[in-house]
């Protein structure tokens, strides 16, 4: 679906990271988590294409007009990287935006009574807050989230506010442990009795190592991926992935856009 | 007051009459049926397919894409689904629209050429055919055949022989002169010729000191590219008798008309797909809008219109 939007709010939650409410039709009610957005920031050739932001959360508004009905909105999480992002930065409320969406497979939510684990670098938390919501329904969730530094870790005490158990760990101390958080996920999993599935988002690095942990460990495993993407729609092919059978030889490339972003972990061939 | 007459949008190419002339351009527009929900096929003249060959293809390894100012460049290296898979799959979808789909196609050899002619020729649904002999992305199956007259002549006549169906071919930029491979192409039996294709050019990420792409260069497409793309087919305009169709860097019908001036009879809508998926529809729209405006009963009478 395309539809231009009204930003409610552009507000930077952290140094870098910003979070932007905007108002969306009411069939954006039903976005399944990990589901995304592809957002024109102005109508001018530069930059040309659009950016593609993971769906942080749903919900609705009450407009300030007395007596209005409840409104849907949209949120994205994203993060200044380059020119567009810088621009988005800039918006304010009541700007108009050209968005489509929501595009792409959400995440499948599994069986209520296993316990669901987070993990989220960065800016992958983006998608991972919808996750979050639907899951502690019916399930224990636990959120690991890391980065770099304190300004990395995002939105914590909303995860929190959810009833989510949240664990951080930074590269620098500054904030949870110091050190990766695929080491916390790693001592949760020690503890672990019954089954449990992983969901994850966040750098390919991160990605790769919650990869391999799972497919050690036999947990189903859910990633989200980014990619370098012009269309969103399944017509560029720019944003393909390598398959768990790829080589150079027998070439498997999965559309990220159209197939994803959320692939189980043992879809798609990792270590590279 | 005077009644205000619809203009009559529609135009020919190569024995097709096209209710209006905005095509989309190959590679922009998937197989049709990723954009229905964005533009209503029967609001435009054609569409093109993603460049089609014998055997799937699975391209090139990633970054294949990326942002610059006004366009972009891809290196996707004609990923497609292949022949067999296209008929099963993908020609159900052409046979529901009311609107001709044009098969645009490669081959690594002149024999592959004519093979995918004659399979093309066999499906009904396919309206007409357009050769890739200008993909900048892979060894073989394009620009090696885009580059020179005599090759691409070859590829052309043993098209001609394979098929009955109109053959346009769509030529590269990346040559030193555009008219003598026009000339090569019409004298071997093209019925059209679709210009330009993308520019190669590249990319590069100073930080890490390497190029963006994975294939290091790519296809340059988008706005940017306009001014080149005009003077090509309003130079090709001046030397063949065929049809042209014109491509580079449309992004609404202002661009569109320009390029009927320069000499096109239709045009081909590519990467501002990607920008609107709506794009194709809206030009179309706009293009009616703007000859009505201007009291141009026929937009046939702009083609070639340039004053110079």
């Amino acid at each position: 679906m395309q539809f231009t939007s009204l930003i409610l709010s552009n507000i930077e939650v952290s140094p870098g990271y910003w979070r932007m409410r905007m108002t969306a039709p009411a069939a954006c009610a039903s976005a399944r988590p990990g589901q995304f957005l592809m957002v024109r920031v102005n109508g001018a050739i530069d930059p040309l294409l659009r950016r593609p932001f993971g769906i942080f959360d749903v919900g609705t508004y009450t407009p300030a007009q007395s007596g209005a009905e409840p409104q849907p909105y949209l949120e994205m999480l994203y993060r200044v990287v380059g020119k567009g992002t810088a621009m988005l930065s800039t918006l304010h409320g009541s700007d108009l935006i050209d968005v489509l969406g929501p595009l792409g497979k959400g995440f499948d939510l599994g069986a209520p009574d296993e316990e669901k684990l987070i993990v989220g670098g960065g800016v992958g938390l983006a998608p991972l807050y919808l996750l979050a919501k639907e899951l502690v329904k019916e399930s224990k969730v636990r959120l690991f989230a890391g980065g770099r530094t304190r300004d990395d870790i995002l939105c914590i005490t909303e995860f929190e506010r959810q009833g989510v158990e949240c664990y951080t760990a930074t590269e620098d101390g500054s904030l949870g442990e110091c050190g990766l958080v695929t080491e916390a996920l790693l001592r949760r999993l020690d503890q672990l009795q019954g089954r449990a599935t992983i969901y994850a988002c966040g750098p390919h690095g991160m990605l790769n190592a919650v990869a391999g942990i799972a497919a050690e460990r036999r947990i189903p495993c859910q990633v989200s991926l980014e990619g370098y993407m012009a269309c969103g729609v399944g017509a560029c092919l720019g944003c393909v992935a390598p398959g768990r059978s790829h080589s150079p030889e027998t070439p498997d490339f999965r559309c990220v856009c159209t197939e994803g972003p959320v692939f189980e972990s043992g879809e798609l061939k990792w270590g590279e | 007051m005077k009644s205000v007459m619809k203009p009559d949008m529609r135009v020919n190419v190569a024995g097709m009459q096209l209710r209006n002339p905005v095509m989309t351009a190959s590679g922009t527009f998937g197989y049709g049926e990723e954009f229905a929900e964005y533009v209503a096929m029967e609001s435009i003249g054609a569409f093109i397919t993603k460049g089609l060959s014998l055997k799937a293809r699975a391209g090139n390894p990633t970054p294949r894409i990326v942002e610059t100012p006004g366009g972009m460049l891809n290196a996707i290296g004609l990923q497609n689904v292949g022949i067999d898979a296209f008929i099963a799959k993908k020609v159900p979808y052409l046979r529901s629209v009311n609107t001709p789909a044009i098969a645009n196609f490669f081959g690594n050899t002149v024999d592959e050429y004519a093979e995918m002619a004659g399979r093309l020729d066999e499906i009904p649904e396919v309206a007409a055919l357009e050769i890739n002999i200008s993909c900048p992305n892979v060894k073989h199956g394009g620009i090696v055949f885009g580059t020179d007259p005599a090759s691409a002549a070859s590829v052309v006549s043993a098209c001609r022989a394979a098929t009955k169906k109109a053959l346009i071919v769509k030529l590269s930029p990346n040559v030193t002169d555009v008219v003598v491979m026009a000339r090569a192409c019409e004298d071997a039996g093209a019925d059209a010729l679709s210009l330009i294709n993308t520019l190669i050019g590249m990319a590069i990420d100073l930080n890490r000191r390497r190029p963006v792409l994975a294939n290091i260069t790519g296809g340059f497409s988008g706005p940017a590219i306009k001014p080149i793309a005009l003077r090509m087919v309003w130079q090709v305009a001046q030397a063949v008798k065929v049809p042209i169709i014109g491509i580079g860097g449309i992004m609404n019908a202002v661009d569109a008309l320009e390029f009927m001036l320069a000499g096109a009879t239709a045009v081909q809508v590519g990467t501002a797909s990607f920008t609107n998926p709506g794009a194709a529809q809206k030009i179309a729209e706009d293009m009616e809008v703007w000859l009505t405006a201007n009291g141009v009963a026929d937009i046939k009478s702009l083609i070639g219109a340039l004053e110079t």
